[in-house]
């Protein structure tokens, strides 16, 4: 059956042979050209894919719903099969919850009046959009994921995905209707990073492995494994105190840190626009007088849930209108 | 001596087979998979395309076409747009040139070769990837990725096969 065939071919090889291998050699060359300009003006290419992206995300969104509704169908499936463990470990979270609901309560109310006392600018609001996956990667080359919000939807470059567990990424280029975001795992992922707790602060690079590297921390800082990662706020890309993963293993100077989130079991990524706006004062002077108490005293470091954590710059403080307070410098009356 | 339209209107449909198929296994390539640690890194079905059509048909999925589906794949998986275009034209030409060889009487043989043209293009796309980013990159999601395409191939190629053979009866029907 296959050697007539391969005799057509033959027979009417030179021309057409001779045109495919100029169609492959031009292609070639536009491909190497493609490479090199995504190198060189990675800008422009960027551009390019997101308005592909946009286009094609109804088909992508399209493509990916059976696998999630398998997924779901599955996740229900393994779920009644651990419907008692479930409940049981839920029984379990629930009692721990409440314990540290009427701390947060606490805490919460001590904070209120410690802003109130110190006259704290008030927080600003923190918009977010909820975006569904629609791709991923798909490729042993990056670590990104699509989501179906762009820039109609308020998402823009440059701000931070997070989920239930912690943070996700951050977003790499919008388009109209979708965005791409680089997770914390790809190759050119680098997170400004503190070890709770203790003031060490590191760069969490990512290098397409599951467990991505803590460097340049300082000399003599003692890490172990379980030391829980929060993002340091340094750069001003990430919010301070946003919780990242735990610390895996050290090796030979070699910190490795697991993300809380679970890559494969992402459905929804909360997009969050953070902006580390200037305060109404732009030159606080340094408060003079008695030192602050420390932020890292043991008991209040155990009580302070991560969201919690202490910013790396002390807070703007109004000393235009002084009034007597607990902590106000004694020379400013 | 000239054909009747519809027969060269149904050439040309059949021309489009190949790299709609192509757009598929693009498709199901970046669709969130949830499956623990494939997300890293799923089988390369277009490595299985080219290496399949090329092999049985290949006046159906001329350069061109090759250069299309690995460029969308390269937009749409957020990889260095051009490189995956480039391991996939270099797969082509290679399987195009040794053509004979992999066109084998069992299965196992094609299987085998399939085996081994996807460790070539494993090493050229680890290889690239780490020139492209200035350092070794990686390299488990790539091994892992040639694995689960090499397990996963008799499975696709059959898939393939049928499509082909769909093609034919279509074909010879008229």
């Amino acid at each position: 059956m296959r050697q007539p065939q391969l005799r057509v071919n033959s027979f009417t090889a030179p021309a057409k042979v001779l045109m495919q291998r100029f169609a492959f050699l031009a292609l070639l060359l536009l491909s190497v050209g493609l490479v090199i300009l995504g190198k060189v003006d990675s800008v422009l290419i960027e551009r390019g894919r997101a308005v592909v992206i946009d286009a094609m995300a109804p088909v992508l969104e399209l493509a990916a719903r059976p696998l999630l509704t398998a997924k779901d169908g599955i996740a229900a499936v393994d779920s009644w099969f651990n419907l008692y463990e479930e409940n049981r470990a839920l029984h379990e979270e629930n009692e721990r919850l409440r314990a540290w609901a009427s701390t947060a309560r606490r805490l919460a109310i001590e904070n209120a009046t410690y802003r109130e006392l110190l006259h704290v600018r008030p927080e600003p609001q923190v918009r977010f959009v909820t975006a569904r996956i629609i791709a991923e990667g798909g490729g042993p080359f990056v670590r990104t994921v699509v989501v179906d919000a762009g820039t109609n939807a308020g998402v823009e470059a440059g701000q931070v995905g997070i989920s239930g567990t912690g943070v996700v990424g951050r977003v790499l280029a919008a388009g109209e209707e979708s965005s791409r975001l680089l997770l914390l795992t790809d190759l050119n992922s680098r997170v400004p990073v503190a070890l709770e707790g203790a003031q060490a602060r590191g760069v969490l690079e990512g290098d397409n492995s599951a467990l991505p590297r803590l460097s340049y921390l300082a000399a003599g800082i003692k890490v172990h494994p379980g030391d829980r990662v929060v993002t340091s706020g340094i750069g001003g890309m990430f919010p301070p105190g946003l919780p990242v993963g735990a610390v895996e293993t050290v090796a030979n100077g070699v910190v490795r840190v697991r993300p809380w989130v679970r890559f494969d079991k992402l459905d929804f990524i909360k997009i969050v626009e953070y902006k580390g706006e200037p305060g109404p004062i732009p030159d606080p002077a340094p408060p003079s007088g008695a030192p602050l108490p420390a932020l890292n005293t043991p008991g209040a470091a155990e009580a302070r849930p991560a969201e919690l954590a202490p910013p790396p710059a002390p807070p703007p403080i109004v000393t235009s209108t002084p009034k007597p307070t607990l902590l106000a410098p004694a020379d400013d009356r | 001596m000239t054909e009747p339209w519809s027969r060269r209107a149904f050439a040309s449909l059949v021309m489009l087979v190949p790299p709609l198929v192509g757009l598929v296994c693009v498709l199901i390539g970046v669709a969130p998979s949830g499956i623990s640690g494939l997300d890293a890194a799923g089988p390369a079905l277009t490595l299985m395309l080219v290496y399949f059509w090329t092999i049985f048909q290949p006046a159906l999925l001329p350069p061109a076409a090759v250069f299309l589906v690995g460029l969308l794949q390269d937009t749409l998986s957020g990889a260095p747009i051009g490189l995956g275009t480039l391991i996939l034209l270099g797969v082509q030409q290679f399987v195009g040139h040794e053509r004979r060889v992999f066109t084998a009487r069992t299965f196992g043989i094609a299987w085998f070769g399939f085996g081994m043209v996807a460790f070539l293009a494993t090493a050229a796309g680890w290889l690239l990837g780490s020139l492209h980013a200035g350092r070794g990159i990686e390299l488990q999601p790539f091994v892992m990725q040639m694995l689960f395409s090499i397990t996963l191939y008799p499975l696709v190629s059959w898939l393939f096969g049928q499509i082909v053979r769909v093609l034919k009866s279509l074909e010879e029907a008229r």
